[in-house]
């Protein structure tokens, strides 16, 4: 099957510091990723590359048949790559409904003409609340939001956003078990009504039950890109996790 | 949408019949003042307040109207409407320009580069001497027009033009608020990052926002040599356009088209009363005196202010 992303041999370097160093990275349509690697290893930069918020200076990113190569990050999402923020980025200004209501008139009008009328934009709106189970918060501020909440109304716009690979930077920090659960579990729904999905973690436990297939980054490289089970095991990522 | 033109429109029109019931000079010239702050005021806030971009330069793109009216009277004499279209022109292509070379900027950054620009072009207009140079333009405004067989007072005729652009000024305003492009501002103002990971062209909808309000600003000035009859570059790139209109969408609040039009409306009538009571060199001081006041007391201008005390009322 033609993978629905391709990163090929990308790099990254912020003047002498290289964060990412010949990168591959092959996603199946459907399929559910994890991604993981410690704190500096690259995962960001990646995602950002993936996204167009930063250009790769060498290799390409081809996304459903296409180079996504200069493209800015905006066009990505057009195309159907959404990502959230590690640190929730909501529009704070504007009440949930409003958020959401962004990515479908930028980017689901722009792919598909202006189809919705204003009353089919508020159902849909409350639809992608009513999901995270925000709906009841719907005319209230970002600002008002627990950060649980914060992180599925920075799921839902995303989503939103109608994409075909979603990538879902962090989504779990900082969160109590219980609330993990919640994320795990709407992350699996969206996977399965279709949405690819890579989601990069810390917490260990999550992303091995979330993940079909686990890549490790270390210092801006690839070393490992398998089952979860065992890429665990493999030597190079007990290496850079516990140390020699 | 046509709701409300028809409603700015009625206000206009009783306005301006008012002002021809009354049919005092001074007022014409008063109220023309006030009239050209609404417009100033309202293009301001579509980049400072829709889009949260700080535009030190108003007066600039005021003075680029102005001057494109004098350049053309010098050159080719036109009916004043026209000039109004002309000036927009000029200085919408002046935004557009700005946008695309200082957009990359943020903050303050951005304000000082927008300063920068006001500072170059009074340059430039001093050392033209087709449109006057430093020693200024005489633009001998006729004491009539006639129109259609009628014949209309010439204040009166700028007076009722910068109505009319006041006007348009304020519904496009409003429009913008309520549509696609109003929510691609506010996401511009809230978090780029996230607007363009939610498909926002920034980069093209900051561009509108400094093109529409750098042409508003440049029809607001193009009548200006008219008003005043005689233009000179430190008066067109005076201290009090950049100034006002910042001053004015602060003080009215600056999320939506009623604050700048409370702004300019307050501000102006204030600044309008101490010019013949007091002396015109007390205007700058009461704007920076209500500038202070308003920061401290309603940062989110009279407009918030209002819309928290109807908040704290209803959840009691």
């Amino acid at each position: 099957m033609t993978p629905l992303l391709h990163v090929d041999n990308i790099s990254k370097r912020f003047y002498g510091f290289v964060a990412l160093d010949g990168v591959d990275l092959m996603v199946r349509p459907g399929e559910r990723l994890g991604l993981i690697g410690p704190n500096g290893s690259g995962k960001s930069t990646l995602v950002n590359c993936i996204c167009g918020t930063l250009q790769n200076e060498s290799g390409s990113v081809r996304f459903d048949g296409h180079a996504l190569d200069g493209l800015a990050a905006h066009q990505r999402t057009h195309r159907g790559v959404a990502r959230t923020f590690q640190l929730p980025r909501p529009f704070h200004s504007m009440n949930l409904v409003d958020n959401l209501r962004v990515p479908l008139l930028y980017t689901v009008h722009a792919r598909m003409g202006p189809l919705r009328s204003t009353g089919d934009l508020d159902s849909r709106c409350l639809e992608l609340l009513e999901m995270v189970g925000l709906a009841a918060k719907a005319k209230q501020m970002p600002r008002d939001l627990t950060q649980v909440e914060m992180r599925k109304l920075e799921l839902a716009r995303a989503v939103a956003a109608e994409p075909k690979l979603l990538i879902a930077d962090e989504s779990m920090a900082g969160l109590s078990n219980s609330e993990i659960d919640d994320i795990l579990v709407l992350l699996v729904r969206l996977n399965e009504r279709g949405i690819t999905i890579i989601l990069i973690e810390h917490i260990m436990s999550a992303v091995m039950r979330f993940s079909q297939r686990l890549a490790v980054l270390v210092s801006g490289k690839k070393v490992a890109d398998g089952k979860p089970e065992d890429v665990v095991r493999d030597p190079e990522v007990v290496r850079a996790y516990l140390g020699q | 949408m046509a709701k409300f033109s028809l409603i700015t429109v009625a206000v206009a029109a009783v306005v301006m019949a008012f002002a021809h019931w009354v049919h005092v000079d001074y007022l014409y010239f008063a109220s023309y003042t006030i009239l050209q702050f609404i417009v100033l005021a309202t293009a301001w806030n579509i980049l400072g307040g829709y889009c949260g971009y700080v535009n030190f330069g108003s007066a600039a793109f005021f003075a680029m109207g102005a001057y494109a009216s004098v350049f053309m009277h010098k050159f080719y004499p036109l009916p004043v409407p026209l000039l109004i279209v002309l000036g927009g022109a000029v200085s919408g292509i002046a935004g557009l320009g700005m946008g695309y070379l200082t957009l990359r900027l943020r903050g303050s950054f951005f304000a000082i580069a927008t300063l920068a620009l006001a500072v170059v072009l009074q340059t430039l207009v001093v050392n033209w001497d087709y449109v006057g140079g430093s020693r200024g333009a005489y633009i001998i405004r006729p004491e009539e027009l006639e129109f259609a067989g009628l014949k209309i007072n010439y204040i009166e005729y700028l007076f009722g033009l910068m109505l009319l652009l006041a006007v348009i000024a304020l519904v496009t305003a409003r429009t913008i608020e309520r549509s696609q492009l109003g929510f691609g501002f506010a996401t511009i103002r809230d978090d780029e990052l996230a607007a363009e990971a939610s498909g926002v062209p920034t980069l093209k909808v900051k561009l509108i926002a400094t093109t529409l309000s750098g042409a508003f600003m440049g029809m607001a000035g193009a009548p200006f040599p008219y008003y005043i009859g005689y233009l000179q570059p430190s008066s067109a790139f005076g201290l009090e356009y950049a100034v006002n209109s910042i001053a004015m969408p602060m003080i009215g609040g600056t999320t939506s088209w009623i604050g700048p039009l409370v702004g300019a409306v307050l501000l102006g009538s204030a600044q309008q009363y101490a010019t013949v009571t007091i002396s015109s060199a007390v205007n700058l001081l009461i704007v920076g005196l209500m500038l202070v006041g308003f920061v401290i007391i309603a940062p989110n201008g009279l407009v918030g202010l209002v819309q928290e005390r109807i908040r704290a009322w209803r959840r009691p």
